[in-house]
């Protein structure tokens, strides 16, 4: 049977775009950049249960993919709408621009 | 080093290279655009691992839908790229690093640690029957709540979306 590579590699590979994910999340401001970081970890952490799925030749953590999926989806539909809606009240989509309540 | 390891570790490349210059770009447009490449690459990562059905909603559900719901964002609300530099975010950088580094040190410890790091991955693949099968038997509640938090999301988006209202009611 062929094999492709060993199980710490994926985990490896997964474990960089998380923290590139995290990083991104972190350090931008603009709100959009900050979605986008979050969407990177979702993604990361979907590649890490498909490699465990394979691991042990089991289905669930497959099946887990498609709620991770379900999540990201409805988390990236609220969020933009959260966007739009601040960008309507305050005209910006800085996250450092929403100071209304600094003394 | 057998062919699917080559081809693994290309994609592997790809994939990171595409993620670091989305996550860096100041034009959210050109960021979108590096993201749509590293879910295409992620997508064919998911079908080496076996995992075909997942593949294909990764392109439709993260390259597609996702992505473009994005770009319609930023189409929309015209903003403008950042003029500042990278460097503008320093103050930031310092708790990125410290908490992105610190995770990924946990994760590759934990990954060390684990004693099957060393198991080569067999190249086997669940059929989309096999799997949808697997998850109505097993995962039915779990698709249903799902299912149900798509639909909450739906309701919000359109609650917070809708342009009629004067703030603060």
């Amino acid at each position: 049977m062929a094999e492709i590579v060993p199980y710490s590699h994926v985990l490896i590979l997964a474990a960089i775009l998380f923290a590139m994910g995290a990083g991104c999340a972190i350090t931008r401001r603009n709100l959009i950049m900050i979605l986008i970081g979050v969407e990177v970890m979702l993604s990361a952490s979907g590649l890490a249960f498909v490699g465990a799925s394979l691991r042990w030749g089991q289905l669930d953590g497959q099946a887990f993919v498609i709620f991770i999926m379900a999540v990201a989806a409805s988390e990236v539909a609220v969020g933009l709408a959260l966007i739009v809606y601040s960008q309507r009240r305050t005209g910006s989509v800085n996250a450092d621009d929403y100071d209304l309540m600094k003394g | 080093m057998s062919l699917y390891a080559v081809i693994f570790y290309v994609l592997a490349v790809t994939v990171v290279t595409t993620t670091a210059l989305a996550v860096t770009r100041r034009n959210l447009m050109h960021a979108i655009v590096f993201l749509v490449f590293s879910f295409f690459g992620t997508a064919l990562l998911l079908y080496l691992l076996g995992a075909p059905f997942l593949a294909m909603l990764e392109v439709v559900i993260y390259a597609g839908a996702i992505m473009v719901l994005f770009l319609f964002i930023v189409m929309m609300l015209e903003i403008r790229p950042d003029t500042g530099s990278l460097g503008d975010y320093a103050r930031q950088w310092l708790p990125a690093l410290l908490l992105a580094g610190t995770a990924w040190l946990i994760m590759f410890l934990l990954i060390l640690l684990e004693s099957g790091r060393r198991f080569l991955l067999p190249l086997s693949t669940a059929s989309p029957l096999v799997f949808g099968r697997f998850l109505f038997q097993k995962y039915w509640l779990g698709v249903e709540i799902a299912s149900f938090l798509l639909f909450v999301a739906l309701v919000g988006g359109l609650y917070l979306g809708r342009g009629d209202d004067t703030p603060g009611d």
